[in-house]
């Protein structure tokens, strides 16, 4: 609650009101409970009232020259619609005391005046606009909060290839489904030169804008910086990784797993950042896991080492990369999807497409986790290779 | 999510369990925070009942190992479950925040 005193507007055309109101409620405007203002009409009192912001609440009589505290009722919520209003009626008099509760009165008092009831009324009164403003707030602070998450995910939408190239040879082809109000994951395939392409798949540890913001300036690192490396995707690493902890209070951090494919050859060299790593699907149903290359989560330490290491993919292989919401989505016992069941979701039936391969994963991730909401994004970027171009 | 923790001749103890995501994550660093004191210089998470942690629940352990280096205090988890040492070693945090399979391990390092 406010330290200022709250104020009451007084409306009554009987101009003996205001001493006897200043005397009765003495201790209560010394100790700056309340604060008092006074009109002797209606029309008067919405003049006050469009003056005076700070008035909490209007007690008001009925019967007035100009305008009357019906008519003022109706007005008011015009003026402030969150003012509350107390009518002052004769005793006895229920058409017009209907008549205000129908119009928003929050209450009434009668005449002639109980002064210990209407002070227990006014107390009443703002109390209940206390706890209305309160309410208020929560309300404004859920939507802000919101908007604001409204907002990464559309930032984490916009940055996603929504084109993916491919050759005689191969083809690329990523999704993501993001997560209700959580996750930051996000994919990127860049075009370098000599047909060569590259392929991330990314996590950000936090949500909201700053993890967004966060998400947007590894994203264009990477594509910046990219080109520059070319082969040497351990070097990247190390950049991307003293670029991005600096001024980075918040401890954000990032798991990147980059890799450069040339189609020429079917070479793949990749560097992990403390990401999940990537599958081949074989041609003859069996699955390998890329072994890991020490790595370790982007923006957590300055100064790291990264290694790298390279895969030549056969004729007929499907690389599939994907986020930490494949292998751990969860279904309504619990249990995740474990990289065990992503190496199983081909038994038998290889990909032929990068696009198939993606869809399927997706398909069997949906299938495991049922009606259980997805805790997180989920994210797959598939390339599939048909061999060295002739 | 609760912190439960204890002093062990002068070496803090704190445990977590259940699950660490994005839903608590932020529960569980107040927990963390408010259970060690600026003046400790030998911290130890124990995992052992800890079923599940995502990467918002790394970034608290990371966080927390920041804060602790700044005190020049000593850090390091023990009694991972296999999954949960495997998310430590595939987001390459073995690499920083020394990890012990037993409690009394990790004591008898921190010495």
């Amino acid at each position: 609650m406010s330290d200022k005193p709250y104020k009451i507007l007084v409306v009554d055309d009987e101009v003996d009101l205001e001493p006897l109101v200043l005397q009765r409620m003495r201790r209560k405007i010394r100790s700056g409970t309340y604060d008092f203002v006074f009109a002797h009409n209606g029309l008067e009192a919405l003049e006050v009232l469009s003056r005076d912001k700070e008035i909490d609440m209007v007690l008001s009589d009925i019967n007035m020259p100009q305008m009357d505290g019906l008519a003022l009722l109706e007005q008011i919520p015009k003026v402030d619609p969150n003012l509350r209003a107390v009518i002052i009626s004769a005793y006895g008099d229920m058409k017009n005391i209907r008549t205000a509760m129908n119009r928003g009165a929050f209450d009434f008092v009668t005449k002639p005046l109980d002064f210990k009831d209407l002070q227990v009324t006014i107390e009443r009164t703002l109390q209940h606009l206390a706890e209305w403003k309160e309410a208020l707030q929560s309300r404004d602070k859920l939507v802000a909060l919101q908007n604001e998450l409204d907002v990464a995910s559309q930032m984490q939408r916009s940055i996603l290839p929504t084109r993916f190239p491919s050759g005689n040879n191969y083809e690329v082809y990523g999704d993501m489904e993001a997560a209700r109000n959580v996750g930051g994951d996000f994919f990127d395939v860049l075009n370098l030169q000599d047909d060569k392409v590259g392929l991330a798949v990314a996590d950000v540890s936090d949500k909201g804008v700053p993890a967004a913001l966060f998400m947007m300036s590894s994203r264009t690192l990477l594509k910046g910086s990219a080109i520059g490396y070319m082969d040497d995707v351990a070097g990247l690493m190390t950049e991307l990784n003293n670029l991005l902890v600096e001024d980075n209070e918040a401890s954000m951090f990032v798991t990147l797993f980059y890799g450069v494919f040339n189609p020429h050859t079917g070479h793949f060299i990749y560097s992990n950042g403390g990401h999940n790593t990537p599958v081949i699907y074989h041609a003859d149903g069996s699955t390998t896991l890329l072994p890991l290359t020490n790595g370790i989560a982007l923006a957590v330490v300055p100064d790291m080492d990264f290694e790298m290491n390279s895969v030549t993919l056969a004729p007929g292989d499907t690389l599939v990369l994907y986020t930490d919401g494949v292998t751990e989505a969860m279904n309504e016992n619990k249990e995740e999807f474990e990289t065990s069941r992503l190496l199983k979701v081909f038994e038998g039936s290889p990909p032929g497409s990068a696009q198939q391969a993606n869809e399927a994963v997706f398909q069997a991730v949906r299938d495991f986790v049922g009606d259980t909401p997805q805790s997180d994004d989920i994210t797959c970027l598939s390339l599939h290779y048909e061999g060295p171009s002739s | 999510m609760a912190v439960n923790s204890d002093r062990q001749n002068g070496t803090l103890i704190a445990r977590a369990d259940g699950r660490i995501d994005g839903a608590n994550a932020r529960e569980f660093q107040v927990a963390l925070e408010s259970a060690i004191d600026p003046t400790d210089s030998n911290v130890i998470l124990d995992l052992e009942n800890l079923s599940y942690i995502s990467s918002a629940g790394l970034r608290v352990i990371l966080m927390t190992a920041k804060t602790l280096q700044r005190q020049q205090a000593k850090f390091a988890i023990c009694s991972l479950s296999p999954s949960i040492k495997e998310v430590f070693q595939i987001s390459g945090f073995d690499r920083i925040i020394p990890i012990h399979s037993t409690l009394d391990d990790a004591l008898s390092a921190l010495k």
